[in-house]
Order: structure tokens, then C-alpha cells, then sequence
């Protein structure tokens, strides 16, 4: 077992076209048996991050340790990790028993406990019957499985995972998360995971780490990413569906006030700024589930009229226009009915709005203050 | 019902289009001389013709041949048998060569970020754009100066080179379609490159390397120019003899015909042992894409 740091780690291709700076000043802490999460869309570096960790990219500039060891240096194969690759990289000529084994030869233990290894995992991952098949004619749940095995079997020091649930159907992943969450806890060891899907990332992991265009976002536990986000991508990229944003301006008065379009909110007293300019553009975010829709004969904060219903069951999503620059999303409870084409009123809770700069999509509201 | 006729129909003739030539071949070579210089040509053994193994007797012991129009004179012994030999030596060392040489440079082609690339790969491409009767007369001055006329080593030479451009261009193929993954999975686990190299990708290899072999073995094994020229005396492969065979004066087609059924045995030997191999073709792996 062992923890992950990354201090300072760049990563830029060369290419024909020029360099691309593909991970940029990446610091970033993975405790010991931690369940750590990389997300961000494609493209942003996440992938890269893992590589290097692996060996088979080396960084261009900074650190990377595993435990105390400054693993920048070391061969794939002598850093103690192991990698399950997004389409699994099983070797068609080896039986999954051979496949299983195969770190283990690498490493010249007697026949008798590379047996026994293989044996244990298999049973663990419930593939013992399938030890002396080829994997190519698997189904992708139990090649699945065998590349997990190949992992597990030399008992790391960290997993390193590139989306490896990408290829398995919707509800073999969804069983996949629990099992490779639990299996996670039950072994203790560190790991790390590449994903796109923040629904895996927010169900699997201890804490998430977002990157955007090589960029490392923010770093917090699935709660603290989706109710406090510091970044303007952050708040779009975490939340199905995605936050309502718009742009707002704030004046003072004895309370700070947002505009928006029609609505003017009251900023909530506990609400403080970390910029002292008072921005003119500023971004405004409110998630769906904040908005309370109720009928137009009711105090609301602003009137607005429902432009689409989607019932999905245990809730509904509503599209209502408030005469701004989009439409506001809002999640309603199942029994609260409105039509189409019906005006509503809407509230918005102060408490659980968002800020940014414009400019910098940094988030304006004092982190501090908003714990919890 | 017609279509089905219409298939098996043409069907048969592709099949007779191929294979009448070599039956051809092969009833002439069970022939006596006057059966295979019959104006109305015998076509099935045991009913047209007497069969004979003279011709094959002739060309491996070094028997003569008798009949009604006097005595043929015989091979000279062993010929056949010693360039046959020489024939699988060069052929088999060069093909061996070949597609070891190849697969390597291929590999790294593939695999590595190498300057120039594209321009290296149609280098070794252009080497085959040469007719080789064009540079005959340089290469015989050449060869006569290194002393590599009527040798093993000049013809192994001559035919790896004129093999690894093809191994090489074939094989980029195949490994370009071999997922880096495999490779990376291996070294990841363990392994150095070579080991990866060595474990993973060349058994997935197999199949194409089987491939192109049968190619470079069919190239090799056939030439005739650069052997006829440079190796006269020593190290002569088949394709020469069975031109000397056609002799002057009348033609022996029965002993032609039995020399070029001995000749063409081996290559189809080799092709069917690899032939899993071939038929396993380019469908590679457990990774999907």
C-alpha cells in the first residue's frame, strides 16, 4: 500500500501542428487506500495523468511518488502497480488462467504459489470457471473480470484504472461499481480511476479529482464537488441536469444583491465574496433541485411560464421561462403537476446559489463560508 | 434452383481454369515419351495411358529412358536431387532472414516515432521498383569481384533482399492493427520491452509472419534469372534445371513435367503446414475497439 503524489507534473507532446500541453501543473495528493477518481471529459489530461503514474508516459517536468519512491525514472514494470486498460488488453494466445499468471512469472515464484494466487482470485472474482478458456470469446463481463484478476493477482502497491467499464452494458456497469468499490475497501489498496461517468465517480470514489483542459479543477469528496464547486466547469460538468447558469450582476444595497434578468435575489447574509471588485459580470448558478416551482398565486421570487414537462417518475423536470437569456431547468416532486404554457412562480433558495467570475470561472463565494 | 446452377457452374470452370494446368503437369510427368508427344493427347491415366515412373526414376536415380524412338540419355545423377537441396537451403535461409529482419524493422515502424519516416518506408519500398534484369550485369561484376558467385551466400543475399521490403511492408500492417495496449499491459506487469516484444506480440504476430513467409519462400524459390546467372556451377537451384531440361533438339515434356511436380511439392508442403495460420489471418485479439 502505498499513497500517490504529484508535484508540479507537466505533460506536453510534441507534435506536427506544435506542442499541446496536455497536463499542466498537476500537484495532487492520493492517500494510502484511498479510492481516488480523475474525471473530466475526454480529452482533458485525465487519461495522460494515469499513464504517467503507470511509466508509460514520462512527465515532461515535475514529480511523481509512489509511497516515498520518485518513480519518474522507473520502468513501467518496476514501479509495483497495476493497470486495467479500458478494453482490458487480454492476450488472445494466453488461457485466462495464463492470462492471470502472467505478472506473476515476471516475477520467478515457484509454480506452487502462482497457482495458489491465481486460484484465490479467480474465486474471489467468481471466474474459476472459466480459467481454461481464451479470452477473446468471452463476454465482456468476464474479460471484464479476468482483467481485474491480471491486476489483483500481484497485489500491488496501486491500481491504475483507464475507464474500465466503458465497454460493459448499463446494468452490468452499475453492478461492476458496487463490486469494484467493495473490492476496493475489502483489498485497502490505493487506487486510482480514469472515468468520464460522474455517476461512477460520484458512487465509487472517497474523493474526486476533476482536470479540464489538463488543468486539475478541484479535488474534494463527491459531496463537496457537487454542492460547493470552485470552478464554473466544475458546476456544469457535475449534475444531471446541468446547473441553470446565467449572468447576473450584483449591486449593494443593505444586502447584496443579484440581478437577473427579472429576478432580483437577495444574497443570504452568510453569503460573503472573496473578490472585493464589485463584478458587473458575474456568472449565476442555481442547480434544478433548488428552484421550487408552485403555483403563480404564491409570493415567489419570479413568475415564469412552463415551456416544457418531462415526467420522469420519481421526479419531474420543468422548463420555465423567465423572460431571461435561457430557460431555468427545475426539478419538482412527481405529484406537483403544472402545464404547459401555465405561468408559475418560482423561489429560489439564497443558501444554495453559485457565483463566478465571468472572467476566470472561478468561484466568487468564500469556500469558508459555505462548509457543509 | 438456376442460380444455384449458375453458381456451381462457374464455380467449375474457375476450379478447371486453376487446376487443369497442374493436372496437366502431373499425368505428363506419368507419361512415356511417345504418350506425351501423342497428337490426340491422353488425358486419364489407366484408360488413355499407360502410366510410368520412368521420368521420376530418371531424374531422382538417374536412370535411362527407353523407348520405341532409342534411348534417352539420363540425368546426370543426382542433379536433381543436389539442387533440390540447394533450392530449400537458399530458399528456407533467405525467407527465414527475411521475415526476421523484416518483422523487426516493421515492429519498430510501427511502434517507435522514428525521423523521416514516411520517406524511409518508401525507400525500402522503391528498392522493389527495379526490374532486377536492369542491374544483372553490375550485380555480376559485383558478385565475381566479392566472390560471391556459385555460393550459398550470394543467393541468400540477393533474395533476403529482395524479400524485406515486402516482410517489412506486410508486417507494419499487421502490427499497426496489434493493439499498443498488449505491450503496454506486459510492461506494466513486469516485463522489459523485448520480453513484451518476445511473449506477447510476436505469438499474435505468428499468422502474419506465417503469411508473409509462404510469400518470400514462393519469390525465392522460384527465381531463375540471378540463379541461372550467377550460380552455374555451385549452389545451382531447381528453376535453371528445368530449363536445361528442355534441352536442345527435342523437348523431354515427361521429364520437364516430373521435375516441375518435384519442384512445386515443397512449396505446397509448406503451404499447408502454415495454412491455420493463414486461414487465422488478421483477426486479431480480445481488444475491442
Amino acid at each position: 500500500m502505498a499513497e500517490v503524489r504529484f508535484l508540479n507534473v507537466v505533460k506536453r507532446f510534441s507534435t506536427k501542428s506544435g506542442d499541446v500541453l496536455a497536463v499542466d501543473q498537476v500537484n495532487l495528493e492520493v492517500a494510502d487506500g484511498e479510492f481516488l477518481v480523475l474525471l473530466g471529459p475526454s480529452g482533458c489530461g485525465k487519461t495522460t495523468t494515469l499513464r504517467m503514474v503507470a511509466g508509460l508516459e514520462t512527465a515532461t517536468s515535475g514529480d511523481i511518488f509512489i509511497g516515498s519512491r520518485r518513480v519518474n525514472d522507473l520502468a513501467p514494470g518496476e514501479r509495483d502497480i497495476a493497470f486495467v486498460f479500458q478494453f482490458y488488453a487480454l492476450y488472445p494466445h494466453l488461457s485466462v488462467r495464463d492470462n492471470i499468471a502472467f505478472p506473476l512469472r515476471a516475477q520467478r515464484i515457484s509454480r506452487e504459489e502462482v497457482d495458489k494466487r491465481v486460484q484465490d482470485v479467480a474465486q474471489r472474482l467468481k471466474i474459476e470457471h472459466i480459467l481454461k478458456r481464451r479470452p477473446n470469446r468471452l463476454p465482456s463481463g468476464e474479460q471484464q473480470r479476468v482483467a481485474l484478476g491480471r491486476a489483483m493477482v500481484r497485489q500491488p502497491q496501486v491500481f491504475l484504472m483507464d475507464e474500465p467499464l466503458t465497454n460493459l452494458d448499463a446494468s452490468l456497469r452499475a453492478d461492476m461499481r458496487v463490486e469494484l468499490k467493495h473490492l476496493q475497501h475489502e483489498l485497502g489498496t490505493t487506487m486510482l480511476y480514469v472515468t468520464h461517468d460522474q455517476t461512477e465517480a460520484m458512487s465509487m470514489s472517497h474523493r474526486i479529482a476533476v482536470m479540464n483542459l489538463g488543468v486539475l479543477q478541484q479535488v474534494g469528496t463527491p459531496l463537496e464537488i457537487y454542492n460547493h464547486p470552485q470552478t464554473l466547469f466544475v458546476a456544469l460538468f457535475i449534475g444531471s441536469p446541468p446547473m441553470n447558469m446565467m449572468t447576473c450582476t450584483l449591486s449593494e444595497g443593505r444586502h447584496l444583491q443579484a440581478k437577473v434578468g427579472n429576478l432580483r435575489l437577495t444574497l443570504s447574509s452568510t453569503h460573503r465574496l472573496l473578490s472585493q471588485e464589485r463584478e458587473q459580470n458575474v456568472a449565476f448558478g442555481v442547480r434544478s433541485e433548488d428552484v421550487h416551482i408552485q403555483s403563480a398565486d404564491r409570493a415567489s421570487d419570479v413568475m415564469g411560464t412552463v415551456l416544457v414537462r418531462e415526467p420522469l417518475g420519481d421526479e419531474t423536470i420543468y422548463q420555465v421561462d423567465v423572460g431571461g437569456e435561457s430557460a431555468l431547468l427545475v426539478k419538482a416532486l412527481p405529484r406537483e403537476v403544472f402545464q404547459p404554457g401555465e405561468r408559475v412562480g418560482l423561489t429560489i433558495d439564497p443558501e444554495r446559489i453559485h457565483l463566478f467570475e465571468a472572467a476566470t470561472g472561478k468561484s466568487l463565494l468564500a469556500a469558508a463560508e459555505k462548509a457543509g | 434452383m438456376l442460380r444455384r446452377i449458375l453458381f456451381w457452374l462457374a464455380l467449375a470452370l474457375v476450379i478447371f481454369y486453376f487446376a487443369f494446368p497442374l493436372y496437366w503437369i502431373v499425368i505428363s510427368s506419368f507419361k512415356t515419351i511417345a504418350d506425351v508427344t501423342r497428337a490426340t493427347p491422353a488425358m486419364l491415366p489407366f484408360v488413355d495411358f499407360q502410366q510410368t515412373l520412368a521420368n521420376y526414376s530418371s531424374i531422382l536415380l538417374g536412370t535411362n529412358i527407353e523407348s520405341e524412338t532409342g534411348v534417352q540419355a539420363a540425368a546426370s545423377l543426382g542433379e536433381f536431387r543436389e539442387r533440390l537441396l540447394n533450392s530449400v537451403i537458399i530458399s528456407g535461409i533467405s525467407t527465414a532472414l527475411a521475415v526476421g529482419m523484416g518483422t523487426l524493422a516493421a515492429y519498430a515502424f510501427s511502434r517507435f516515432r522514428i525521423p523521416g519516416e514516411g520517406d524511409l518506408l518508401f525507400f525500402i519500398l522503391s528498392t522493389r521498383m527495379l526490374p532486377p534484369v536492369v542491374v544483372l550485369i553490375p550485380i555480376f561484376l559485383f558478385f565475381s569481384n566479392l566472390g560471391l558467385r556459385d555460393s550459398y551466400l550470394g543467393l541468400i543475399i540477393l533474395y533476403t533482399s529482395a524479400n524485406v521490403p515486402f516482410v517489412v511492408w506486410m508486417m507494419k500492417g499487421f502490427f499497426d492493427e496489434i493493439p499498443l495496449e498488449y505491450e503496454e499491459a506486459a510492461m506494466v506487469d513486469g516485463y522489459s520491452r523485448i520480453e513484451a516484444v518476445w511473449k506477447i506480440v510476436i505469438p499474435e504476430a505468428i499468422p502474419a509472419m506465417a503469411a508473409t513467409a509462404v510469400f518470400s519462400a514462393i519469390v525465392a524459390w522460384n527465381e531463375f534469372v540471378l540463379s541461372n546467372l550467377l550460380n552455374r556451377n555451385y549452389a545451382s537451384t531447381v528453376p535453371p534445371y528445368l530449363n536445361s531440361i528442355v534441352g536442345v533438339g527435342q523437348v523431354e515434356w515427361g521429364r520437364l513435367a516430373a521435375a516441375a511436380v518435384l519442384f512445386v511439392i515443397p512449396i505446397i508442403v509448406f503451404t499447408f503446414l502454415v495454412r491455420n495460420h493463414l486461414l487465422r489471418g488478421v483477426t486479431f485479439g480480445a481488444v475491442r475497439r
